[in-house]
């Protein structure tokens, strides 16, 4: 069955041209901006959304996101209130896919069937658990294909052609191919290795990929699109929200704005950068 | 809350795929699955290698000092028997220790780390990672590292860096470089957190040497083997000591390596009783104890699943204990399964009760117990005067107490 996400993947081939999916984090800096930047992405041209989920211990990633995180969980935010955000968002908005990002621990101890049962009715598409590798598969992966939930991997470069057939055994959606090895926000390693990688995925599935880890200007973007099926930008996004709040918390400027300002940014790249094949 | 069926044995764990029962396994990013299978396969070759196991034995015999010593605590088995007259009993166990504290660096945390050092230089790694609390396993792998000429980077809380400024210092002379780490509280959980993002962005040279029995598979297992010493050694000291076992064994548990090690070799000794100690901070009504079993549930943090003090979102609590070393909100996965199949009890001491029991054994036996270890001395002193004198209790020494001596100097009020 085509997910709104193979919807999309379908529309944009039609175009030709990459995908632009946005990583925000979901509370940050409070719950009603966070939602305002949601609702903003798709107008200001994201394909994709990537919905953040904040944890105590995010183990893979860098500063930008431990802190953006820890903002949203001093304000209150939980997975709970993750998925409510999603369903409001849903309540507008029929066809932009929404994939929840984030660690093991919360969905866990929310209940695996709880959270499928209730991540459906939100109108969740797919999810990126960081700490989920195939080898536990039995946890989340597979009651979530069967749940109608795509279940998206993270390749990286340490993934050989040895071990990518395990990762893609019960990967759907797309692949996320993870551009280095180090926490999300390091920097862009160098486009030709990223366009080898990709093309060594897709030796081994038709599902789409996408390339992230690193960008963070249109220009990158533009560059990276043109080698995969899709750019992921996140710790840019959430040093734009980050960079609209003082220390003591107050705003200097609009989030949302902030954060519609580079989105429109990255999605003239994205638009520049009609895929090679151009099928 | 779990209900588990009593296996024949207790020692066969972990699985193939790393599991203790419902615990222990492989949650980690996908950068480092390739890491940890490579280290699963040299740590197999290494088990079944005569070399790596005469390389550790000589080096564990020459270089750290072992075996430990089983020593009769007489100063403080004299105490517990004075403890039980003034409460009308004739009973006071008699109590051992085992001597950890007195190998090279001062712990049991040098087993663990020239196991895994050996395990690094077969697998051609040239950088070593490790986090720390107390600072012991900081020592140590920074001692280990020193001695087979790799660079070490420790990564420790902020708050510990400051409790522990005697082995901070120690590491720096050693060559280490001390990584403090300002997320969170500031402690072990933070610390473990770094050095896994460290590992993520460098995972071609790295090996990350963890501390404790904990993580993802195989370092609970590996770990809990390298420590297994501990418990092999007392087991034979104590037969040839008093022609039988102990009737009860006792050690702390932080994140439980030198429990595990103790434990495990008398784990289908179902006449042993066996008792794990946590922390208990200032009482398990509030947030501040690092009582995991005791308090917390079940989740998935630093790679397995297991006993974790957290909120009713999953998302993981700080805790609190006077000992640096026990301050992690986590367990070793192996103890979780003990928990919930009965083989081990579990019970908490309070900050209090340690620093009471760390200057009791100061003055009744010239020994300065480091703070973790005087957790599990002070449940010692605690149950062994209802218990008949003819009763053998050995308490893990885990570590000396040296490191200790600012913190508990100024919860005492004195000038040092």
């Amino acid at each position: 069955m085509a997910t709104r996400i193979d919807r999309k993947f379908a529309a944009l081939k039609a175009e030709g041209r990459p995908a632009l999916v946005t990583y925000f984090m979901g509370g940050d800096p409070d719950f009603d901006t966070s939602f305002k930047i949601m609702k903003g992405l798709p107008g200001s041209g994201s394909d994709i959304i990537e919905l953040g989920v904040p944890f105590s211990d995010p183990m893979a990633d860098g500063p930008a996101i431990q802190a953006a995180g820890l903002r949203a969980l001093k304000k209150g935010m939980s997975l709970t209130r993750t998925l409510e955000m999603a369903a409001r968002f849903r309540e507008t908005d029929e066809t932009t896919p929404i994939v929840l990002m984030g660690y093991y621990n919360p969905i866990y101890i929310y209940g695996v069937e709880r959270f499928l049962k209730d991540a459906v009715r939100s109108g969740i598409d797919g999810l990126i658990v960081v700490d989920l590798p195939p080898e536990m598969d039995e946890e989340l992966c597979i009651p979530a294909i069967k749940a109608g939930i795509n279940f998206i991997r993270l390749a990286t470069p340490t993934t050989d052609d040895k071990r990518l057939p395990k990762v893609l055994q019960n990967t759907s959606g797309f692949v996320y191919y993870v551009s280095m090895n180090g926490i999300t926000g390091s920097a862009l390693p160098d486009t030709s290795r990223v366009a080898a990688a990709v093309e060594r995925i897709k030796k081994h599935t038709d599902l789409p990929v996408v390339v992230g880890f690193g960008v963070k200007t249109a220009e990158q973007a533009k560059v990276i699109g043109s080698a995969a099926d899709g750019v992921v930008v996140g710790t840019a996004i959430v040093n734009a929200v980050a960079n609209t709040i003082n220390p003591d918390g107050s705003l200097v400027a609009d989030p949302a704005e902030a954060v519609a300002t580079m989105v429109q940014g990255l999605s003239s790249g994205v638009r520049a950068s009609r895929l090679a094949a151009a099928e | 809350m779990n209900t588990v069926v009593e296996p024949n044995s207790f020692k066969t764990g972990p699985d193939e795929e790393g599991m203790f029962g419902i615990f222990g396994g492989r949650f980690v990013a996908e950068t480092l699955m390739p890491l940890i299978l490579e280290l699963q396969q040299a740590y197999d070759d290494a088990k079944n290698d005569p070399s790596f196991k005469a390389e550790l034995q000589a080096l564990s015999t020459h270089y750290a000092g072992r075996p430990s010593k089983l020593y009769y605590a007489e100063g403080l088995t004299r105490h517990v028997r004075q403890l039980a007259r003034e409460q009308g009993l004739d009973g006071g166990a008699k109590i051992y220790f085992k001597r950890e504290d007195l190998n090279h660096t001062g712990s049991h945390k040098i087993n663990n780390c020239l196991g895994q050092i050996l395990l690094a230089k077969r697998m051609g790694k040239t950088r070593i990672i490790a986090e720390t609390g107390a600072g012991q396993h900081g020592v140590a792998s920074a001692t280990v590292s020193a001695r087979f000429g790799l660079p070490c980077v420790v990564y420790m809380g902020a708050t510990d860096v400051e409790r522990q400024k005697p082995n901070v210092f120690r590491m720096k002379l050693l060559g280490a470089e001390v990584k403090p780490v300002s997320s969170g509280h500031g402690t072990l959980k933070d610390a473990m957190n770094e050095a896994l993002r460290d590992w993520v962005s460098n995972v071609e040279d790295t090996y990350y040497l963890i501390g404790t029995a904990a993580g993802p598979h195989p370092y609970p297992e590996l770990v809990r083997d390298f420590q297994s010493v501990i418990g092999t050694e007392a087991r034979e000291q104590i037969l040839e000591r008093e022609g039988r076992l102990p009737d009860t064994i006792i050690a702390a548990v932080g994140g439980g390596s030198n429990a595990i090690g103790l434990f495990h070799p008398f784990l289908d000794d179902k006449n042993v009783e066996i008792i794990g100690i946590e922390a208990g901070g200032r009482g398990l009504d509030g947030d501040e104890h690092c009582a995991s079993m005791s308090a917390g549930r079940p989740g998935v943090l630093h790679g397995n699943r297991t006993y974790l003090l957290q909120n009713k979102d999953g998302q993981i609590l700080d805790g609190h204990s006077v000992s640096a070393g026990l301050d992690y909100p986590g367990v070793g996965p192996e103890h979780s399964w003990l928990r919930d199949t009965g083989r081990v009890s579990y019970v908490p001491i309070l900050d209090d009760e340690a620093l009471d029991a760390f200057q009791l054994t100061t003055r009744t036996e010239g020994i300065i117990p480091a703070l973790e270890s005087a957790h599990a001395i002070a449940y010692a002193v605690k149950i062994a005067p209802k218990m008949a004198q003819d009763k053998i209790m050995i308490v893990n020494l885990s570590g000396r107490g040296d490191k200790d001596v600012h913190t508990v100097g100024q919860l005492l009020g004195m000038d040092i």
